[in-house]
This record gives structure tokens, sequence and C-alpha cells, in this order.
């Protein structure tokens, strides 16, 4: 009696029949790649060195975006005649905190308010969140992406090895002015004297 | 075959296609009818507003200004993501839980109560988002917020939706009483019992969303928290696309069925690999999370994997038994020279199986390459919100279900309808044409993506930003290329449109006897008259189709570590 997959199966107790060499082939195949890509990504987080979960907090916006202006009030950098240092139309503050401090982000529509200046191979720790809706992190052109929320402190450590301008462009949209969210970020290396060079770029070392 | 066949009860209800032997109940040749013609619709205007959406982001047209952009591409999500697809699935749903098993549709009224509410629903949201009320994307996200009727006629529109699944258990219950079939329910119909059951957690999940989403949009509850909507939301929005899934699969094994008189090459394996997906894979909607602050490794690591990746499984085996069950029919038909005559000889030119086997293999090597390489925590910090992101469900909503719906029309249409399929030669160059073009746009978009050019925006010149920044000269062009395929495969679309909406308005009706245009071989004759006898294969009979699914192994494999390496060159992120 024939069949195919349109209609009832005739034979009974189909469910005994063998299953065929191929068949047996390629699930033993496809499921030992699915348990290597398991163990890999478990393994990852314990050796790897760049793992995306980090920890998160509650928080409100207010308490949150505070926070981010006393960083930028105590350590918002100054240029070579005293003014503080900030960039682009709307003034975003540049922001230096000590090697291991923690580097306050808080997102808005459309900017990221501070641009943070980090020394090469040293640990900050970072809080990402935002003032009013979504927004994305991409750091670029590393191409690292997270998402920001509202109400989150998202907290990740994150350690620069390579020295240079990055620019941060927001991949969540956020409303209508989403395509003018850029934001940007300094890596410098001043014990090799790598370091800003006060006009939006770096200098020295032979960067 | 004529024992399984002479069952019909009712037989006043039904109508039977003199040429496959198939008895379709009268109702659901309607109701097939009418969910087709309004999918087929929306595909319509999902269509020109994702062609407003691809000629501004090719960056040398930048058509619409970015107000507008906005919305078509809000529009575009929600006409193709959500109309287009399930309205679609619901109609082709209840013929696969009707004529496989000679079943009468239970309560065909309520199927159009459904059909309304989902029509309605659809409506309401498409006019918000024109009027421009609810440009906040497919996905919503609040605190951003849309007019309070924009979730309305999405909360109707998923309880349409809800409204068949419970009506395909109905009507399997009530062909079970009726003893409509002898013996184990068809792998096709078993499958769209999985579909429904998915379905159910899928609209539950929206209204566990939207309904509250709903209220505070019309200020009555205060505040969303934007983590948890994110969680719910994607276990509606990331399951709907895994009903698809479960759907397209199901018409990948009846056409081969219809065109080869294939049958699985083992029932056991294909139905454990639904089962699979019935466990496993609604945990995929954690993929959407996995760079998101608020939830565990633990949590991330269960759900990203599918619980050890139980539906990538199911989706492997699926990859090798649709072909293999095609080869296995071929070669004992004759076709056994070599390790892919079986696949050379096959009818390449008929839209049926070029769409069919097209979609088999853009959703293999695109769409399934790409969804399980950017399911891995750690990679999809490298891709997450991304081009590449839309170009993952590109190769697997746009290849992967929407190119095996536009086959199964093909085969579908002129069967319900008895009508002549008009226009045969663009039905014939729709598949290759929508399969290569959104292909082409697929695998540029994820180059785009591994460049870290945004989806969802509007200019990546960033022209009007306070921080200028622009993209190289490479991610345009690649950008253009990707574009390009999607215009090309936009024309694929509209050709099938204007084949089907041809033959479902004014195709020439059909003589009593005549084969439904392009559905010869016709492989249930074929299946009728030399069907293999024999129970399920033996030895190891489907050496093509295991070569090519460890091809695919392969491509997986060594891009899979590409991306890992390329992690590995990045900033310590802890």
């Amino acid at each position: 009696m024939s069949y195919t997959s349109l209609q009832p199966i005739p034979q009974r107790h189909w469910w005994r029949l063998r299953v065929g060499p191929d068949e047996k082939i390629w699930i033993t195949a496809a499921y030992a790649w699915c348990l290597v890509m398991l163990v890999w990504m478990v393994g990852w987080f314990f050796l790897g060195n760049q793992n995306q979960v980090g920890n998160a907090y509650r928080v409100t916006i207010d308490g949150f975006t505070a926070k981010m202006d006393q960083m930028v009030e105590k350590y918002q950098l100054k240029d070579a005649s005293g003014s503080l240092m900030s960039e682009g139309d709307n003034d975003i503050p540049v922001v230096q905190v000590p090697v291991g401090g923690n580097v306050f982000i808080a997102a808005r529509q459309f900017e990221f308010p501070v641009i943070p200046v980090l020394e090469l191979g040293k640990t900050y720790v970072f809080h990402l969140s935002s003032q009013d809706v979504d927004h994305g992190f991409s750091l670029l052109p590393i191409n690292v992406n997270l998402q920001l929320l509202p109400g989150y402190d998202y907290v990740l450590r994150f350690t620069p090895n390579k020295t240079g301008v990055y620019r941060l462009t927001c991949n969540e949209y956020c409303g209508l002015g989403h395509h003018t969210m850029t934001g940007k970020l300094y890596v410098i290396d001043t014990a090799n004297k790598i370091v800003l060079d006060g006009k939006g770029g770096i200098t020295g070392g032979g960067a | 075959m004529a024992t399984i066949m002479a069952t019909l009860r009712n037989p006043q209800d039904f109508t039977t296609c003199p040429d496959t032997g198939l008895n379709i109940n009268k109702p659901v040749a309607n109701l097939v009818k009418i969910h087709i013609l309004t999918a087929v619709m929306m595909l319509l205007a999902g269509g020109i507003l994702g062609l407003g959406v691809a000629l501004t982001r090719w960056p040398a047209v930048h058509l619409l200004p970015s107000e507008w952009f906005y919305i078509f591409l809000t529009g575009h999500g929600a006409a193709v993501l959500l109309f287009w697809v399930h309205i679609f699935s619901v109609g082709i749903a209840y013929f696969f839980v009707t004529t496989p098993i000679n079943a009468r549709l239970a309560t065909p009224k309520i199927a159009w109560l459904s059909y309304w509410l989902m029509l309605i629903g659809a409506a309401i949201a498409t006019v918000m988002v024109l009027l421009g009320q609810a440009t906040v994307m497919f996905s919503a996200y609040p605190p951003l917020k849309a007019h309070p009727l924009f979730y309305l006629g999405v909360i109707l529109f998923a309880v349409g939706a809800l409204v068949p699944a419970f009506l395909v258990l109905a009507t399997l219950v009530k062909a079970k009483n009726e003893r409509t079939f002898k013996g184990s329910m068809p792998l096709t119909t078993f499958g769209v019992l999985i579909w429904a059951i998915i379905a159910i957690f899928t609209w539950v999940m929206g209204a566990v969303i939207m309904i509250p989403t709903w209220l505070w949009s019309m200020g009555l509850i205060a505040n969303i928290d934007p983590q948890l909507y994110r969680v719910i939301f994607w276990a509606l929005a990331h399951s709907t696309q895994q009903m698809n899934i479960v759907l397209h699969i199901t018409i990948w094994y009846t056409l081969a069925a219809v065109l080869f008189g294939a049958r699985p090459l083992n029932e056991k394996v294909s139905r454990t690999a639904f089962v699979l997906y019935l466990f496993a894979l609604q945990l995929g909607s954690v993929h959407h999370l996995l760079s998101d602050p608020g939830t565990s490794f633990t949590w991330r690591t269960f759900n990203t994997s599918y619980a050890a990746y139980l539906a990538v499984l199911g989706s492997l085996i699926h990859g090798l038994t649709v072909p293999g069950g095609i080869e296995l029919a071929q070669r004992r038909r004759g076709l056994t020279h070599g390790l892919f005559e079986w696949l050379r000889k096959a009818p390449w030119d008929n839209p049926i199986f070029s769409g069919f086997f097209l979609s088999l293999i853009l959703f293999g090597f695109i769409g399934g390459i790409s969804g399980v390489t950017m399911s891995n925590q750690q990679i999809n910090m490298t891709v997450h919100n991304t081009f590449y992101v839309p170009a993952h469900f590109h190769g697997t909503v746009a290849t992967g279900t929407t190119l095996a719906f536009i086959a199964f029309s093909y085969w579908i249409v002129p069967l319900v309808t008895r009508r002549k399929l008009a226009y045969p030669g663009l039905a014939k160059m729709s598949t290759w044409i929508f399969g290569l073009g959104m292909g082409t746009f697929a695998l540029f978009g994820m180059a785009a993506g591994h460049l870290g050019v945004p989806r969802r925006h509007w200019d990546i010149t960033y022209a009007d930003a306070a921080l200028p920044f622009d993209f190289s000269a490479m991610a345009h062009m690649i950008m253009t290329v990707a574009e390009i395929g999607a215009v090309i495969g936009g024309f694929g679309a509209l050709f099938y449109i204007i084949s089907i909406l041809s033959t479902l308005l004014g195709g020439k009706v059909l003589a009593k006897g005549a084969l439904p245009a392009l559905a010869e071989p016709a492989g249930l004759v074929a299946a009728r008259m030399h069907g293999g006898t024999e129970p399920q294969h033996k030895g190891l009979e489907v050496p093509g189709s295991l070569v090519l699914c460890m091809v695919l192994l392969v491509f997986l494999i060594v891009y899979y570590f590409a991306q890992y390496k390329y992690l590995a060159t990045i900033w310590g992120i802890s």
C-alpha cells in the first residue's frame, strides 16, 4: 500500500521501523556539533575575555543621570587654555575618570552625553543606561553592540586593547531623530605619549 | 491508496479533485481562497512599503524623507511579518487539517469570525502607522509610545490569529470521532498540529504583553517595564516566526509528496523533529535579549541554546529528511546515477519545485547558518541591532517562509479554485528572481552588519549628526548591492502577486479531468501508480542529501569559529 506525507500512515507500529544508516549518521554528526557549540559557549563565558552578561541593577532615571552629571563635574578635561573640553554643536563634555573608575553613560534622545577618555590596557567599569527610551550602544569600528534600557544600569568592565578614536552610533530606533544620534570615545596611551590632540583626534606615538 | 481514500464520510460536503484524488471540504476551499487573497494583498502593501525602505537605504538613491522612512519601515514589518505570513498560514492550516484526513472543518463560521478579526485588526494597525501615529517600529518597545488604536489593532489581530489554533484541535477531535481516516495522521497534518500548539502559546503571549501596553498607552497603567516588555514581546514575536518555520517545513514535505510522491525516510524521525520544535523552539525568543542588561548567564544559556540545541537538531533533521524523501522517491523511479541525478533531473522549470527547493537551500544556508551563529551569546554582541539582523530574518522569513508560500500557492490555488494558473511565465520567473534577489540582500546585509552598519537607520552618512561619522566606502557599496538585491527580489514578489491574483480573480476554469497546470508530474498521481510500496528505507539510500547536509555543516562550523576568532581580537568585556 503506497502513501505519501499527505496520507495517513497505513503501516501499523510505524514507530518501530528501523532508522536508516544515513539518518543515523546525520543525526549523530549534527547533534555532536550542537553539543560542541553548547560547550564552547559556556567555556567562553568562563575562559574567554569577551562576555556581555555583566551585571544589571534597577535604578531610577534621575538617580542614574545625577551620577553621570557628578562624574562630568568632577572629571571633565580641560584644554591647554584651561577651559572645559567639549565637542559638537551640543557641547558634549570630554571626560577622563581615573583608571579603574566608573564611567556613566545615560543616553538620551538623540545623544550620548559624554565622551569618555580611556587608557589603553586599563579596565574601566561602564554603567550604561538611558534617560528616556531604549537606545543602542554600538561601538565602532570594533562592532560591539549593547542594549540600553531606561531604569536599568548595565554594568560591564571594558578593557580597551587598541588606541584610537572610537565612534558610537545608536542602533535601536529611538524616535524621529534616531539617525542623528552619535557618540565618541577615545583610547589613549599616556605612557607612550599617545594623547588627545585637542582637535577631536589623538596624536603621538607614531599613531 | 484506494483503501485509505475510501473512508470519505459526508461526501456532499466535499469536492474531489479529479486529478489528485484529494477531497476538499467545501467551506475550506472558500477559506483557503479568501485567506490567500487577503494575504497576497498584504504582501503587495508590505512589498510597496519595503520597496520604499530599500530605495532609501540604497545610499545613492536615499528616496524617502526620514519621517516617512520610519513610517514605511514600521508598516513593512507589520504588513509582511505579521499580516502576510499569518493570514496565509491560517488559510493553509485549514487545508492541512482537513484534506489529508478527509475531515470537515469544525465550525467554519468561527473561522470566518477569526478572519474578520484579523482583517480589521490589521487594517486599524496599518492605518495608524500610515497616519504617522505609530512610528514605533514593529517591535514597539516602550517607553516609545504609539496611538492606543495601534495596540488595539495588534490585539484584535492576535485574537483573530489565536482562534484557528483551537479550530485545528477541534477539527482533529471531530475527525477522530467521525473516524474519517485509518491509521496515524499524515505527517503534514501532524506538522499543523504542532503549529497550532505553538500558535496558542504565541498569541497568548501577545495578549499578555499587548493588553497592558494598550492600557498604558491610554494612561491607565503608569509604567511598562522596558526589560519585561522585551522578554514577553519576543516570546510573542520570535514565536510567530517559529510558527512560520513549522508551517513552511510542512509545506516542504507536502510539495515533496505532491511533486515526487515522496514520504519521510522514517516517520518516527521526522515526527520527533517536529516534537523537538514543540518543546524547544520558543526558547529561541531569548536571541533578541542576549545583549540586554536584565538577564542571567544561566537563563540566557539555557534558552539561547534551545535547551541544548534541541530545536536546531530538529531543523537539521528536516534538512536531511526533506531532500532525502525526494531522493529516495527519485531513485526508486530509476534516477540512480551518481550522487545528484535525482536532483539534476528534478522539474527545475516548475515554479512549485524551484520555489520549494530554493526555499530549502536558502533557508538552510543563509537563514539557518546566520541564525545559529548569531544566537551564540558572545557572538551576538557583534551583530545585535546591526544590519545583520534584518539580513538574517530575510534569509528565514523571505527566502525561507515566503518563498515556500509562493511555491505552495502555485499548487494550492489551482487545486482549490480549479482554475488554470494565470501567467505561468511570470510564475516561473518569480521564484528565481525573488529567491536570488532576497538571497543577495540577506548575504550582503550580513556583510554590512559585520561592518557595524545599524538597522532601522535612515542615514548612515550621519549628515545631521552632532558628532560627525561615516561608514567606509566599502560599507556603502555593500549596502548598495544588498538593496539592489532587495529591489530585484521585489520584482519576483510582484510577478507572484500578479500571477496569483489573476488566478484567484479571473483564472480560466479548468475542465474536469484536466490536471491543474504546473502540478504535473502530479506526484500524488505518480504515487498512486508507481509509489514505493516498501516500508521505510533500509540501506544508505540517500547519499546525495547526506552530502548536501554535510556541506552545510562544514559551512556552519567554519563560519562559527571565524566569528569567535574575530571576537578574541577585540576589547576585554566582562
